[in-house]
């Protein structure tokens, strides 16, 4: 692997990693607890959206993080020729 | 049937279960006891990987933090999970294309120093055995609420059954044990949730029950439960109620630690291949989430459940009889985890919260709560019987209970034998010991540290419960920071990478000693623990993440001061950030 294709799979491996890490804090300490006032008017089931952000929503866009960076991780790996 | 029986045929099968699991999985090799010879499927080592992070604490206590706190301690469920997320793109892949056996190894490969090494050694071997005392008293307590054997007897089976599979088998016999109690614990746990779900809102599904229309009120069980515990003088369920700033560090600080403790990483290295690492850590998060979110709807669902029992015709009308007390009250009464008081003396029983009482207490003439104790830890043990569930459910509970404080303790021994025979005998003391006999060495450590977690069982430190805090303290101060840097920061050298361990466990413990006392002995606190003495208002608890923050700068500043890691170094860390050629197991 040349040094420049090798270049382009890390830096292509850390811009997806900083998009799901900024997602990540949105949901977690944006969305479920300093952004949970903004989020008071939209009721769920006797209370509101982030409450349901901190005890259900959060957890499952975790999940939903890491497939999506594990499909896209597979793709790039071969694309770059560098899987196993 | 006697519920003694039905209990002991459940654990005893399930017991059967694991050690037949054992001497079907026996290691034959170092790689086999280290890491199952690399060849366990992602989603079985998911499952494994669930097992081993969902200990007692998750299984038994963390239904019961929510159940009396409500919205604030949603910082358990967020930190104990987005954890995974900084494990999957961050560490795992990486680690397991180095493709070593245990932390230590790779700090101390990757920053070329025995020095590292053995601060890596110290973290893991302080944070591992700390985490371990709390899994082999919860195992105690199963045991002798459910087993009707003292708490001693109880330990000593734990421990002799642990010793049989992990002794014999290694990570290979751990791995499908935790496997088979992933199954029992997680089956445990939501049957009594359903039943519960169903009773109180006609949902199955706890995860839709929890925000659903509770069927004896008609309106959402949330809203229902926040109105009778404002009544009671309780603070409202989904209100914020704490510091926000502390929230976001001990959630951030959670997370941090979660990804960095070392039992947790291990199991990532006993996957075929760097993709597969990737999948396995989104699998172990369904499976721990199938857990997590559940719990709150547990929680939520038996303090509504309590308070009805307690209050059948509404909060200010006739409450409970100390007479009619149900069998459940009675049986916990005994282990002295519940405690009822008359204290006006007219035989019912009143549950309020007395420093801050209704203004119709007076009137009724109540004369404070007199529910005394309510230890949160019964909450998920005792739910089958609040919820009048059959005795099978019980036996199931005990089961599980066990399984998840057996399949932790595992995990962590793991952890702490193969530091001993792999990275303090093999990669500093006597690096000429042949296979067989660092296997042989392994074992030995195996049998030793089970030894002492049964001791501090037995005896447990009067601070078991704060030690955690100290666990994921150093876990995320001293081994992420270093871990992360030594992936993603290919110029970082041996000096920089110690320099920022040393401040971060340096302040971390500092930190913790200040408020909580030296080595947790009550009275040695430098400053009382109190929110007003906090630097910046940041609890001791919440430090790891600042410690990281810290380990974090030192490393960068004092990498500037003395020069990039050599070449080859450089060139090692570029081979780690390509899948390509991981292979199987490399032993040095």
């Amino acid at each position: 692997m040349s040094d420049k294709s090798r270049g382009a799979y890390w830096s292509a491996n850390l811009r997806i990693i900083s998009i799901s890490l900024v997602i990540w804090a949105l949901v977690s300490f944006g969305f479920a607890i300093i952004l949970r006032p903004l989020l008071s008017g939209i009721p769920v089931g006797g209370t509101d959206l982030g409450f349901w952000f901190a005890q259900q929503g959060s957890i499952l866009t975790f999940i939903v993080l890491i497939f999506n960076y594990t499909r896209y991780m597979n793709k790039l790996d071969h694309e770059f020729g560098v899987e196993e | 049937m006697d519920q003694f029986v039905i209990n002991l045929i459940f654990v005893g099968a399930s017991f059967a279960l694991y050690v037949g699991i054992a001497i079907w999985a026996r290691a034959g090799s170092t790689s086999d006891f280290y890491a199952a010879g690399r060849g366990v499927n992602p989603i079985v080592n998911g499952a494994a990987t669930a097992a081993d992070w969902m200990s007692a604490a998750s299984f038994i206590s963390m239904a019961g933090l929510i159940a009396f706190v409500g919205y604030g301690n949603s910082t358990f469920l967020m930190g104990w999970t987005g954890g995974y997320v900084l494990l999957a793109m961050l560490l795992a892949p990486y680690l397991r294309k180095f493709g070593r056996f245990t932390v230590p190894d790779f700090i101390g490969d990757r920053y070329y120093s025995q020095t590292a090494r053995t601060l890596a050694i110290i973290s893991l071997l302080v944070a591992s055995i700390t985490y371990v005392i709390g899994q082999m008293t919860g195992a105690g307590v199963a045991f002798s609420r459910f087993l009707e054997v003292d708490n001693t007897t109880g330990l000593l089976i734990a421990a002799a059954v642990v010793f049989a599979y992990s002794v014999l088998g290694g990570m290979k016999g751990i791995t499908y044990t935790q496997l088979a109690q992933y199954c029992v614990l997680i089956v445990a746990y939501t049957i009594p949730a359903i039943f519960i779900s169903l009773q109180l809102t006609g949902n199955p599904l706890p995860q839709l029950g929890l925000f659903a229309t509770h069927t004896g009120s008609g309106q959402p069980l949330l809203q229902t439960l926040n109105e009778v515990l404002v009544e009671l003088g309780f603070n409202d369920y989904t209100g914020n109620h704490g510091s926000t700033f502390n929230m976001v560090l001990f959630t951030l600080s959670l997370m941090i630690g979660t990804a960095g403790l070392p039992h947790v990483i291990i199991r990532f290295f006993t996957v075929p291949k760097v993709s597969d690492a990737r999948k396995s850590a989104g699998w172990a998060l369904v499976f721990i989430a199938l857990l997590y979110t559940v719990a709150p709807a547990v929680g939520a669902m038996a303090r509504l459940n309590i308070i009805t029992t307690i209050f059948p015709n509404g909060v200010q009308e006739t409450p409970l009889a100390f007479a009619d007390k149900p069998d459940w009250m009675a049986n916990w009464e005994q282990t002295g985890l519940l405690a009822f008081e008359d204290k006006n003396g007219d035989g019912f029983i009143q549950y309020y919260n007395d420093s801050n009482a209704p203004a119709f207490a007076d009137e009724l003439g109540w004369a404070g709560n007199e529910m005394v104790t309510f230890n949160r830890d019964i909450l998920v043990l005792a739910n089958p019987e609040i919820a009048q569930l059959p005795g099978w459910v019980i036996g199931l509970i005990a089961a599980g209970g066990l399984a998840a404080a057996l399949s932790t303790a595992a995990g962590l021994l793991l952890a702490i034998s193969s530091a001993i025979s792999h990275d303090l005998i093999k990669s500093m003391l006597n690096p000429s010991i042949s296979e067989k006999g660092e296997l042989m060495a392994a074992r030995i450590s195996m049998g030793f540290a089970i030894a002492l977690a049964t001791y501090l069982g037995l005896n447990p430190p009067g601070f078991a419960a704060q030690t955690v805090a100290l666990a994921f303290g150093l876990a995320a101060s001293s081994l992420f920071p270093a871990i992360m840097m030594g992936i993603f920061s290919k110029k970082m050298n041996s000096t920089g990478a110690v320099a920022g361990m040393i401040v971060g466990l340096g302040s971390t413990v500092l930190y913790i000693f200040t408020y909580l006392g030296w080595f947790f002995i009550p009275g040695t606190n430098m400053l009382a623990n109190t929110p007003d003495n906090w630097i910046f208002g940041i609890s001791p608890l919440s430090f790891g993440a600042v410690g990281a923050a810290l380990n974090f700068t030192a490393a960068f500043v004092v990498n500037k001061m003395t020069g990039d890691a050599p070449a080859e170094i450089q060139e090692m860390v570029e081979g780690i950030r390509v899948p390509k050629g991981a292979g199987g197991a490399v032993a040095h």
